[in-house]
């Protein structure tokens, strides 16, 4: 055994041992063990934030978040199960119906998280009721397009900004069934230091903030998850070598 | 009127421009300016070098906080359950005829707003209004009348004649209008105090030492969740930290609960002498009370009492002649958010920001205010500690059941004779309770609050205690003629207006879950809406993020359990309706208003198809 192995900690998901680092999340470890753990608003790169709760496993029996559950040595981590993948629908299609999400005419169709997510898990229509919200767009900025409609409210906007560029372009506002992403600016997003090269505005899973005048550069079916579904990149054991 | 500008320039002055203190600036601008304007986010952002949308994401997550001007009196009348059983409705009814105006909504002269507001830790004194923070308790709809007379004259609300009441309330710097209804004193919290006692005791022993003793007595948190306080204290001693914070939860927002309310009333020193333990115990020098907005009124009070203690050596440097400890306390106010009684929720607004509650683990033990270890404990639990340390851990622990020792401080209210607060060691049935506050033909209790539970007749041999029935005190009864669903609702609808909106099953399930019962009650359920509650309640208890959004679907579960006949008896049974839950009426509404007339084939009559 390599002195390095020595260092890992030990656990198991779904009955198959994975290595880890202390300090590593549960996600973290799986995706670089080659495990797909469903997940929304955690991204590679970004602190953990643990808001959608999709990636929700059981920790010895007990439910957790698993893009903000440390590894612990000994751990049982139930992912792939009947009653979790129920329970992760269950969400997805909480933020279909919240938002006002038309894949059919909205231009991320193909590159969205959440569509994608939709059929990974399955999900025909939506078990609750749509809401149908009165939501805004805002298109004040000159190369950045943010349409509410389709925002999960995932903060990856938020954190990319702080963490990746260095700015401070976005923030939750108000709270509950108001709460939504504000902009640094009282009149929209034009206000603000938001650059079209900023990581912020590559960051959204789904179509809420969006480039201009690139829609549809790639055309619907030559798509990122038009051919494989979300999360056939870990599975081929491609996370570990990114 | 000054303008938001100039005022928040100041206000921000007085703090030192620190950001740290931004709820107390946005508290300061929203008083003194009657709004918080976009050209105050503009200025606190400058002047606090921070990013406006930084600014912004606080001063809209509170709901004392307004971007629009607000009237010289703010008028919020308490529409929890209980309030709502005792008559809130026909004063908010007067309030609307003596003003003109709706809820929600400003008098054109600029003199009054009307809103709601959840549980203003009144409920044995409802209904009950807070105006500005001056609290009106058993209004009925003559003093609606009387109250909008004299304050319409332009004169400020000391002009108004209030009884005041009982023992502290009527202290020159309360003055209010709420009673203590302090039906029964116990052992620990309500016992005769002495100040300095407690803590003289402990400082003769190692710190260490006084952790032990905390152990040996099995005191656990009185707040609800009930974790071993001394098992707290140690992790938090154990913690790395250049500081270390010990915080009391004063943040009572569980609908029905008011226990704290009269223990910072009546014992407010008892509480801050159990904080300087617990930061001798655990090394930290720093205190904060976290006092709800609502409690506003306690105040000058309570920083009178800290004064005193400054002045006699129980605060500050060398503390009871021990050198080298030293302790000093803060009152942080919050302004309106029920999540804010999550213990990290309350963390993230004492250091300013928006009351989201933060990811665990790490747990406050670890990582805590500014990052740092900090121990967060009930008003109740820092009393019990301070009093365990002054007569020892057995003394304590012989009282009360094995799991649960020591007294709890319940608060009673709804239907019963006596509701107020009572202290009662741990074992009590629900029975015998009810007897004591003078509750007959009880049909349902609520124990615990919102998230707690809600028992049958069934259950009233129970007791209470952490294994059995566990409650931070709430007791809420209900009398022969109430509905169970109705009442369930109610707590929905808080949960709906108090989730912080962070996580997804909580932010969007509970207004699914609130919207699938109101099927119920409004006679469109269908069987399978049954299974569908059950299962979504679930995913919103297993998968939200903090216990606000773990307990909200208790009332849907414990009614589901408890009360399962009344869902039946509303059960669509009209086997010749496809789909009970659509309603073509209401569907084709907006069409036959825009039309003028009525649907030939869909009466506007709620229910569905005409017969």
């Amino acid at each position: 055994m390599s002195a390095q192995d020595a260092a890992k900690l030990s656990f198991t998901i779904d009955g198959k041992e994975v290595k880890a680092e202390p300090g590593q999340t549960i996600l973290q470890a799986a995706a670089l063990a080659g495990i797909y753990i469903p997940h929304l608003c955690a991204m590679k790169g970004l602190s953990p934030w643990g808001s959608c709760r999709v990636c929700t496993v059981l920790v010895n029996g007990k439910p957790q978040a698993a893009c903000t559950m440390p590894v612990a040595e000994g751990m049982i981590v139930e992912n792939d199960t009947a009653e979790l993948k129920d329970l992760r629908s269950s969400i997805v299609e909480m933020l279909f119906v919240e938002g006002n999400h038309f894949c059919m005419f909205c231009e991320k169709s193909g590159n969205c998280e959440l569509q994608a997510m939709g059929y990974r898990l399955g999900m025909l229509q939506p078990r609750h009721d749509y809401m149908f919200p009165t939501r805004q767009v805002d298109a004040s900025h000159p190369d950045v397009m943010l349409d509410h409609n389709r925002c999960i409210l995932c903060a990856r906007c938020i954190r990319a900004s702080k963490e990746l560029d260095g700015k401070n372009v976005f923030q939750f506002i108000h709270r509950g069934a108001h709460k939504r992403i504000g902009v640094d600016a009282a009149g929209g997003a034009g206000g603000t230091n938001l650059a079209v090269t900023d990581k912020a505005a590559e960051a959204c899973p789904v179509g809420c903030i969006v480039k201009k005048r690139v829609g549809f550069a790639v055309p619907i079916g030559q798509r990122l998850y038009d051919t494989k579904p979300i999360g056939s990149h870990i599975e081929a054991g491609r996370a570990a070598k990114e | 009127m000054t303008d938001n500008a100039s005022v928040s320039r100041q206000v921000c002055g007085n703090f030192g421009n620190d950001k740290g203190r931004l709820m107390d600036i946005l508290i300061g601008v929203q008083a003194q300016a009657g709004c918080i304007a976009p050209e105050a986010l503009d200025e606190i952002a400058k002047s606090l070098s921070m990013n406006r949308v930084e600014v912004e994401s606080a001063a809209t997550f509170y709901a004392f906080f307004s971007d629009k001007m607000r009237g010289r009196f703010v008028i919020r009348l308490c529409n929890d359950v209980i309030d709502q059983l005792q008559g809130a409705d026909r004063v908010a009814a007067a309030f609307r005829a003596e003003l003109g105006i709706e809820f929600g909504q400003t008098t054109a002269d600029g003199l009054f707003s009307l809103a709601y507001t959840p549980c203003i830790g009144m409920s044995d004194q409802a209904p009950a209004v807070l105006i500005n923070d001056r609290v009106v308790t058993k209004v009925s709809t003559d003093m609606v009348r009387e109250i909008v007379q004299t304050l319409r004259t332009g004169k400020s609300l000391e002009h108004l004649k209030l009884t005041l009441g009982d023992g502290n309330n009527s202290h020159p710097l309360v003055r209010a209008m709420v009673n203590n209804n302090l039906r029964e004193r116990g052992a620990v919290v309500f016992a005769p105090y002495t100040p300095g006692v407690a803590l003289q005791r402990a400082l003769s022993e190692q710190p260490v030492e006084i952790i032990k003793i905390i152990k040996a007595s099995r005191l656990r948190g009185r707040g609800g969740a009930g974790f071993p306080t001394g098992m707290k204290w140690e992790f938090t001693r154990a913690a790395p930290g250049e500081r270390k914070f010990v915080v009391c939860n004063a943040d009572e927002g569980e609908p029905g609960t008011f226990k704290d309310r009269v223990i910072l009333t009546e014992a407010p020193g008892l509480v801050f002498e159990g904080m300087t333990i617990a930061g001798y115990a655990v090394g930290a020098s720093e205190g904060i009370v976290y006092l709800r907005g609502e409690y506003a009124y306690l105040l000058a009070y309570l920083e009178d009492v800290l004064a005193k203690r400054r002045a006699a050596g129980l605060l500050g440097r060398d503390i009871l002649g021990k050198a080298g400890f030293k302790f000093d306390i803060r009152i942080q106010l919050g302004a309106g958010a029920y999540v804010c009684g999550e213990e990290t929720a309350l963390l993230s607004s004492c250091e300013g920001k928006a009351g989201n509650p933060k990811t665990r683990p790490p747990f406050p033990a670890q990582k805590g205010y500014l990052d740092m270890p900090t121990v967060i404990n009930n008003v109740e639990t820092h009393c019990a500690a301070a009093r365990i340390v002054e007569n020892g851990p057995s003394w304590f622990a012989s009282m009360g059941t094995k799991a649960s020792s020591g007294t709890k401080v319940f608060s009673v209210s709804g239907d019963c004779a006596q509701p107020g607060v009572y202290e009662i060691p741990f074992g009590i049935t629900v029975q015998e309770l009810l007897a004591r506050v003078g509750a007959t033909d009880t049909i349902a209790v609520q124990v615990g609050g919102a998230s707690g539970r809600m028992i049958g007749p069934s259950e009233f041999g129970r007791q209470f205690c952490f294994d059995q029935l566990a409650t931070g005190g709430s007791v809420m009864v209900f009398g022969k003629g109430r509905d169970p669903l109705a009442i369930a609702h109610g707590f929905m609808d808080f949960f709906v207006e108090e989730s912080c909106g962070y996580c997804t099953p909580c932010r969007v399930g509970t207004r699914l879950l609130r919207e699938r019962l109101g099927r119920f009650l409004e006679g469109r359920a269908e069987a399978a809406d049954l299974d569908y509650l059950e299962k979504t309640s679930k995913v919103v208890k297993n998968a939200s993020r903090c216990g606000l959004g773990q307990t909200a679907p208790n009332p849907i579960l414990s009614t589901l359990q408890s009360f399962r006949s009344e869902y039946e008896r509303c059960i669509k049974k009209n086997g010749t309706v496809f789909l009970p839950s659509f309603d073509p009426g209401k569907a084709v509404a907006v069409a036959a208003g825009i039309a003028g007339r009525a649907s030939e084939h869909f009466g506007t009559k709620k229910g569905g198809v005409k017969a």
